[in-house]
């Protein structure tokens, strides 16, 4: 018998030889993307994952896990399954050439136009 | 005042006793989110009988930890219930289940009490129940209707649980007076109610109630009568408590 500090677990009389199994792949539930949403309006975000055999045990779970401190208004939950996503090898393709001030909001000489405008306000 | 001090009591201690029984699960749960979202509901009925124990110290009972950790068992008004072993998770998922339906629907009953405290209390933690009752009927619905070997172990569960379950409405001896006061509308509407939520959840979960011809309520709990279960768990529950009740948490 195991005799351990926790009383809970000598009350259960567990065998010494009793082994553990190892768990075979795939014993496991799949997995649920959860997004928790703070108030009304504001976007969902993603917050992590949970284990679960349907979505709505992913829905019970995911309200403990990632709701039960702070503020929540809603929580949305999709299997990981369905989530369609970019390849890592493919991360090049969102690098860019740097020569395109143009398409950046710092190529506009907006700065200035705004200074000027801020300038004849206060006078 | 002492129709409400039963009253109170005998909540309080329901709660803190299944709060102390399910919070035996954590740690050893069946998977790492079920044994979170099982604790913190255990938390959450601490929480409540804290609350309700609040009360019984406004109409001039002791502290709510002196009250919670010094009684012996025979003091308890706790259904017998709650106090049993956790056994397997079939047991306790369903004693959860047909605990937290009851309770749920007592809690409904007491928000429109006459005496507003208590109303006011059950209309705070309605929505941990809710989250509660909604935790329960998908286990029960899902467990009972998903393979032989679960469908089986949850009809046992439910077949071992029964009339424990129905010594949960054990009437008072203060029950015409608490109607009468329209404080609580009394055990017997509130297990008519517990049936009808009951029943179909069951149902969808293919699980059946047992013949009514064998129902036999064990009660006693409300009377401080209790099974050979319930002092160890006070003895272990109050054991920090004991080694220093001043210490400061």
């Amino acid at each position: 018998m195991i005799k351990s500090l926790d009383p809970r677990v000598t009350r259960e009389q567990i065998e010494l030889d009793n082994q553990i199994a190892p768990l075979q792949e795939l014993d496991q539930w799949e997995t649920y993307e959860v997004f928790h949403q703070k108030k009304r309006g504001d976007q969902h975000m993603h917050v992590g994952i949970v284990h679960a055999p349907n979505p709505e045990m992913a829905l019970l779970f995911g309200k403990e896990q990632y709701g039960r401190r702070g503020i929540t208004a809603n929580i949305w939950v999709v299997k990981t399954a369905n989530v369609f996503a970019s390849e890592y090898e493919d991360q090049d393709i969102f690098e860019t050439v740097p020569e395109k001030q143009y398409r950046e909001a710092g190529g506009y000489k907006v700065m200035e136009k705004i200074n000027k405008y801020k300038k004849e306000q206060k006078s | 005042m002492n129709h409400i001090k039963e009253l109170l009591y005998k909540m309080a201690d329901d709660l803190l006793i299944i709060g102390h029984r399910n919070s035996e699960w954590t740690g050893l749960g069946p998977i790492l989110e079920e044994d979170i979202a099982f604790s913190s509901m255990a938390q959450d009925k601490i929480g409540q009988s804290q609350a309700i124990f609040q009360l019984l110290h406004e109409l001039g009972e002791q502290e709510p930890d002196t009250v919670a950790f010094t009684r012996n068992a025979n003091q308890f008004h706790n259904a017998v219930f709650t106090e049993l072993p956790n056994g397997d998770y079939a047991f306790s998922t369903m004693r959860h289940f047909l605990y937290d339906v009851a309770d749920q629907l007592r809690f409904e009953m007491l928000a429109n009490s006459s005496y507003e405290p208590l109303a006011k209390v059950s209309r705070k933690v309605k929505g941990e129940l809710k989250y509660h009752v909604f935790h329960a009927n998908t286990w029960i619905t899902k467990l009972g209707a998903a393979t032989e070997e679960s469908h089986a172990r949850m009809q046992t569960a439910l077949n071992e649980c029964w009339n424990y379950a129905l010594g949960m409405f054990e009437a008072s001896e203060f029950e015409q007076q608490l109607i009468s006061e329209k404080i609580f509308e009394g055990e017997a509407e509130l297990k008519q109610r517990w049936l009808g939520a009951i029943s179909p959840i069951l149902t969808k979960a293919t699980l059946t109630i047992p013949d009514e011809s064998t129902w036999q309520p064990h009660t006693g709990g409300r009377k401080g009568i209790h099974t050979e279960h319930l002092q160890p768990l006070l003895d272990e529950m109050s054991e920090v408590f004991k080694i220093d009740p001043t210490a400061e948490w």
